[in-house]
């Protein structure tokens, strides 16, 4: 082989492994940083209590809760949404023109930014339909932003119910709605498993959109008077505190938490996966 | 069949054609919101005066509403992350696809669907803290806060989305072409890179378009270690992004000033929407 040809192995596979280990080194800095940084100033008053204005106290326990209030909303609202279009477009779409332009939004929504998302939820839900800066707004927006990853998920594990199976349900006599619900939702629990886990991992971590639709209020407050008014979610939060305010020993508290939960979400989606997989070939 | 039980079916079905189309409704809904609350504010400005202008003063006493500087910023920070972050996520994943033993693929995956589920505050923080400093100490500037903070955060977080595509793109590759290749007396490394590389060459395309889309909206993560000011782009300049121009005066601007700014949330709406066609076209012709 010539020197030419031996260098040119040589460079590629050092730029190779170079670059797998700067990613993996990324992940791992990053990952390292923000807990060491952050993890010994999560305490039992940050986490139980809220800001407080005349004692100078700083605590998240409002965000946590609005976090945790805007994705059950969300999710609540987009599982339905996102199964049903799912369920259109395998089982009943017959026109390939509406089953072409749905799939198109659903690509189009997944890539439009969250800032664009923020203002039209800004200009829709909080203005034309009255929602005003609340919680329930933000998770609306949030609908929007998610419904294409749970109807993809769903849609995918909707085809994997064999076709076999909903024409044994026919064969028996049984209508479309009837073979839907005893037939290809139950096939497609895992699809929706995976959705959801998703979802909340795209939830947590969303700011952008969140800005001028959730609001920033630190009050802590029940579900339903929660939902209804203005509340930061620990991202925003975590926004607001580094950038506007300073708190940058709070800030890393977030991250940390943050970090832990992306960690377990990632680690449950994985797990879900592989758990359905070994389900289905067994 | 009965004629009840018909009725309810069809009633079901109307049902979950609604359900279908909500994604085509909100589409609309957000195409029409946009140009709907976008177009007045370019029609007082002028759109000449509002794309090109590279002044931007909107509470001034004589404001002055040029976009130019952002369009600007935009495009250069997400060449700039794509110079950085295209090469080597296009190397871990040829790495990944061909080279790497199963179990330490699986491990590298892990750890880039671990990158991809940071939120991005978190790089912003990260960027604000260890970036910003960074950059003023190496290169002795009086910030850090600026277009090359910005284009490091989003190099890094376009990463995980540029080696998920391009990865299955990769793996899609006909062994037949590499064993081909292989058989001809190519080494391994060269059928990697001239071989399977160019099989998959519509893939990775697609991958490096999803990158730029991905960058050109991220708003977050960029906003907190740019600067913010409405400057022309140099690369140690503080700058403002088209979405960071939205979010930063969004709070409390009011009137023409308002307007102006969803002006600026459409022309990126424009730049997403002809990013998303190139990705399609790249994703069809990937699928033949």
């Amino acid at each position: 082989m010539s020197n030419g040809r031996k260098t040119y192995n040589r460079i590629m596979k050092t730029l190779m492994a170079l670059s797998t280990v700067i990613v993996c080194g990324l992940v791992l800095f990053l990952i390292v940083y923000v807990l060491a940084k952050g993890l010994p100033n999560v305490t039992w008053n940050l986490l139980s209590t809220g800001p407080s204005y005349l004692d100078g106290n700083i605590g998240i326990l409002p965000d946590i809760l609005n976090t945790l209030y805007i994705i059950i909303a969300t999710i609540a609202i987009v599982l339905p949404l996102g199964t049903g279009a799912a369920i259109y477009l395998t089982e009943y779409a017959g026109s390939r023109r509406i089953v072409g332009a749905i799939e198109y939004a659903a690509e189009t929504l997944s890539g439009i930014p969250s800032i664009i998302y923020g203002l039209v939820g800004m200009l829709f839900f909080c203005q034309f339909l009255d929602m005003r800066t609340s919680l329930l707004a933000g998770a609306m927006t949030l609908v929007i932003m998610n419904l294409p990853t749970v109807m993809r998920t769903a849609q995918e594990s909707l085809k994997t119910v064999p076709q076999s199976y909903r024409e044994g349900a026919f064969g028996l006599g049984a209508g479309k709605w009837r073979v839907i619900k005893t037939v290809v939702l139950p096939g497609c629990v895992d699809g929706i498993i995976t959705g959801c886990i998703l979802s909340t991992g795209r939830i947590l971590g969303e700011s952008a959109a969140l800005l001028f639709t959730a609001g920033f209020a630190h009050v802590i407050n029940g579900f339903i008077s929660g939902i209804t008014s203005s509340g930061c979610t620990l991202t925003v939060a975590l926004y607001v505190y580094a950038k506007e305010q300073g708190e940058f020993q709070v800030a890393f508290a977030i991250g940390a938490i943050l970090m832990i939960m992306t960690l377990i979400i990632n680690m449950s989606a994985d797990f879900a996966g592989k758990y359905f997989k070994k389900r289905r070939d067994s | 069949m009965k004629v009840r039980s018909r009725i309810t079916e069809n009633i079901i079905h109307g049902i979950f054609l609604i359900l279908g189309l909500i994604t085509v409704g909100a589409v609309l809904l957000i195409t029409v919101y946009l140009v709907i609350s976008g177009i007045p504010a370019i029609k007082e400005i002028g759109i000449r005066d509002f794309l090109f202008n590279t002044h931007w003063n909107s509470t001034g006493s004589d404001p002055q509403f040029g976009i130019l500087p952002f369009i600007m910023t935009s495009i250069y920070g997400t060449a700039g992350a794509i110079i950085i972050g295209a090469p080597v996520s296009l190397l871990v994943a040829v790495y990944l696809s061909k080279a790497a033993p199963s179990g330490l693929r699986h491990v590298v995956e892990t750890a880039v669907s671990l990158l991809a589920g940071i939120p991005s505050v978190v790089y912003g923080l990260v960027g604000m803290m260890v970036l910003v400093p960074g950059i003023m100490n190496v290169f002795n500037v009086p910030d850090g806060a600026s277009l090359l903070a910005a284009i490091i955060v989003l190099a890094v977080m376009i990463i995980p989305s540029v080696i998920k595509v391009s990865l299955n793109a990769l793996d899609a590759v006909p062994p037949e072409y590499e064993e081909a290749s292989l058989a001809l007396g190519a080494t391994e490394t060269e059928t990697y890179f001239r071989v399977s590389l160019k099989a998959a060459k519509s893939g990775i395309a697609a991958a490096v378009v999803l990158g730029v889309g991905r960058a050109i909206g991220e708003a977050m993560a960029v906003m907190m270690v740019s600067g913010n000011a409405a400057n022309m782009p140099g690369l140690f300049e503080s700058v403002r992004f088209l979405t960071t121009a939205v979010a930063s005066e969004m709070s409390y601007a009011a009137g023409l000033q308002r307007e102006a700014l969803f002006s600026i949330a459409l022309v990126l709406f424009l730049f997403i929407m002809l990013i998303n066609a190139v990705l399609n076209f790249f994703l069809k012709r990937e699928k033949e």
